[in-house]
């Protein structure tokens, strides 16, 4: 997954921003990790559930481990390989996805543009607030209720209409960087989004199989996220059902 | 309100249900004064359409009576008689702003579910699982229409409900499958399956310009109607070879525009159902292909395979090599709704067509359970049962 994802962003020539080494990457097992076990827990979880079949089930079910494992901080597959999680490489994830929006450029630029947006379409954030031109403070849910992460970040370069990248500062919970490329789709199509973000999951060997794991899920929640500012843009509401009717009694929709 | 809900393969119950409300601001409430069956929904019943949950309210080929608007709804106000397609389309993205509005971008709240399986997903139906974006159908006493003001359109006041309900679904589909075919003045156009969604084929075949129509099923009374009301030719399938016929009907060359408007559940005789039936059963092949099979064998060189008939996955023994070496052109799609609705409104209008004869059962929606197992069994004649909460 990982050389294929660097492949693809040699082929597309994207990606020239990397998070940080600072951050949850060198932290050894504590905040950082459970902070992520939670967050992919509760994702595995969610999408799992979603899915409705048997590899959803799995998924539910790994998630649910994932999720204790971040509650109680407590790690049977860490135990039994009888390593912590300090001294390995880090890794580095990274995820590119496009989506075309048929709107002018400059209108989908300037609505990303104002950060404070961003939790209209970004489901996992709760707030970004605009500190300085360039810096920023941002507030993540972690679901399942576990509590919020929040970082501070910086643009660290800006092209108007054309290209938007950020990137955490040093010694965040959670190291990660973005780029979003705004480009004019073929004749009337509108503008072409794409996203490239990437984080650095807590080292070590479980580390890295969680974030083996949780890799499918933050694509599609990147894929999901971007989906929303495309139907925000094109329409100005996004699709729901939760809160309609049905003959379900537990759940209302 | 009252509700018709799926609960497990051929398992439908009426059951309490609250009412619905606005959630978006583009949504109106209906309140549903005629909702009709329709063959794709026998699909659901029979477990092949997948991410049905229990509960789900079905129906989609219905209309009514605008009982309360969102604050971003400007074509619709209470009170207006609207019938409203079966497909939801946002009217924003690349799809709907070309007029292919089943393939729209932005309706299906669940696009991910069919991404998996067909690479991009199609636009939310209503009442027609979670895959399809999981809204709750019109079997119902009121439902809520999102993208109201795309998909909802106002009756004219000289036509009647009985023949306005059918320009939701069946009606479109029907023309779609017949537009899609590129009908050349003088072509003999063939329609698989003499259904609601048949019936309409047949009689926009002629509106656009076929010099011939000929019907294919096995049940009399609908052979009768298509001929009746349609000025089809029939075929009965089980008391003449096809193949033969169409041949020995068309001086040899074969007819050239063919539509399946049967779909995966096709109904064969001979060997080739046991062969189909099994291997559906065990799932090696999700779709019985048989009129499909049929059509392309059928079809003269550089013909046109139309299809509204719905399929769901993966065929088995598909005559490739025919189609490809006869040139032929294939055309399909669940229908455009958004598109075709105003027109066929005029055609009703103006008396051209009226869809009304589909309409053989008009029963309240208590008898929903009792109603899909007459039209599944096509007993006591049905061609559609429509209730009327
Ligand atoms: N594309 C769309 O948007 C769309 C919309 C509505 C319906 N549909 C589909 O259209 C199809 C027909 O719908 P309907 O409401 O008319 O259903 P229906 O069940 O009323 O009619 C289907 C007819 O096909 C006949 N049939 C079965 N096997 C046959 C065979 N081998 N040869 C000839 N005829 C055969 C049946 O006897 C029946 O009369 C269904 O597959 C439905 O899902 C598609
Ligand atoms: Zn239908
Ligand atoms: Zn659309």
């Amino acid at each position: 997954m990982d050389t294929f994802n660097t492949k693809l962003s040699e082929l597309l020539n994207t990606a020239h921003i990397n998070p940080p080494l600072t951050g949850s990457s060198q932290i050894n097992v504590g905040t950082t990790e459970r902070i992520i076990s939670a967050l992919g827990g509760a994702l595995l979880t969610y999408y799992g559930l979603k899915k409705l079949d048997t590899a959803g089930i799995a998924m539910a079910v790994a998630g649910g481990a994932l999720l204790f494992r971040g509650a109680t901080g407590y790690c049977p597959v860490n135990e039994v390989a009888g390593r912590d999680t300090a001294d390995s490489e880090s890794i580095l994830i990274q995820i590119t996805r496009s989506l075309t929006i048929r709107k002018p450029r400059a209108e989908v630029y300037q609505y990303w543009r104002r950060l404070e947006n961003l939790p209209n379409f970004m489901e996992h954030l709760q707030d970004v607030r605009q500190l300085g031109p360039k810096r920023s403070h941002w507030v993540a849910k972690v679901p399942g209720g576990v509590g919020t992460v929040e970082w501070d970040a910086d643009i660290i370069q800006e092209e108007e209409n054309t290209l938007l990248a950020w990137q955490s500062l040093p010694n965040s919970t959670i190291d990660n960087a973005g780029e979003v490329r705004f480009m004019d789709a073929p004749q009337d199509r509108g503008t072409v989004v794409q996203a490239i973000i990437s984080y650095r999951p807590p080292v070590g060997s479980v580390g890295g199989l969680a974030a083996k794991m949780m890799n499918p899920l933050f694509e599609q929640m990147v894929q999901e996220d971007l989906r929303r500012f495309k139907r925000l843009l094109e329409t100005g509401e996004i699709p729901i059902i939760e809160g309609q009717p049905s003959g379900r009694t537990s759940k209302n929709y | 309100m009252k509700a018709l809900c799926w609960n497990g393969i051929n398992k439908l119950n009426v059951e309490r249900v609250p009412d619905p409300s606005i959630l978006n601001p583009g949504d109106a409430i209906v309140r549903v004064t005629m909702s009709s069956v329709c063959g794709s929904d026998l699909h659901l019943l029979d477990g092949y359409v997948p991410a049905m949950r229990e509960g789900d309210i079905i129906g989609h080929e219905f209309m009514g009576e605008v009982v309360e608007v969102g604050p971003e709804v400007t074509k619709l106000k209470k009170g207006d008689r609207v019938v409203v397609g079966s497909v939801l389309g946002c009217g924003g993205c690349e799809f709907c702003q070309t007029d292919q509005w089943s393939l729209c971008d932005n309706s299906n709240t669940h696009p991910e579910i069919l991404e998996k399986a067909y690479g991009y997903a199609g636009a939310g139906i209503f009442g027609y699982s979670h895959a399809f974006g999981g809204y709750a159908g019109s079997h119902a006493e009121y439902i809520r229409v999102p993208y109201a003001d795309t998909g909802s359109f106002k009756v004219p006041e000289g036509i009647k409900d009985e023949s306005a309900v059918f320009t939701s679904d069946a009606f479109p589909t029907g023309y779609m499958a017949a537009d899609m075919c590129g009908i050349e003045p003088g072509d003999t156009v063939v329609v698989w399956g003499a259904g609601g969604v048949g019936q309409m084929a047949m009689q926009s075949a002629w509106l656009l310009g076929a010099g011939r129509v000929i019907a294919i099923d096995r049940f009399p009374e609908r052979l009768a109607m298509a001929k009746l009301y349609a000025k089809a030719e029939v075929l009965n399938y089980e008391e003449v070879d096809i193949l033969e016929a169409l041949r020995e009907m068309t001086g040899g060359r074969g007819p050239d525009r063919c539509i399946d408007a049967v779909g995966m559940e096709a109904h064969t005789t001979g060997v080739e159902q046991y062969y189909d039936r099994a291997k559906q059963a065990v799932r090696l092949q999700t779709d019985r292909p048989a009129v499909l099979r049929q059509a392309i064998m059928a079809c003269r060189k550089g013909g046109t395979i139309s299809i509204v008939g719905v399929y769901g996955g993966l065929l088995d023994k598909f005559p490739m090599g025919a189609a490809m070496n006869k040139a032929l052109t294939f055309r399909m799609g669940q229908m455009f709704a958004q598109k075709y609705i105003p027109k066929l409104l005029d055609i009703v209008a103006d008396g051209q067509v009226d869809p009304a004869y589909l309409l053989t059962h008009k029963w309240s929606l208590d008898q929903g359970p009792e109603g899909y197992k007459m039209f599944k069994e096509k007993t006591d004649n049905c061609m559609r049962v429509v209730f009327a909460p």
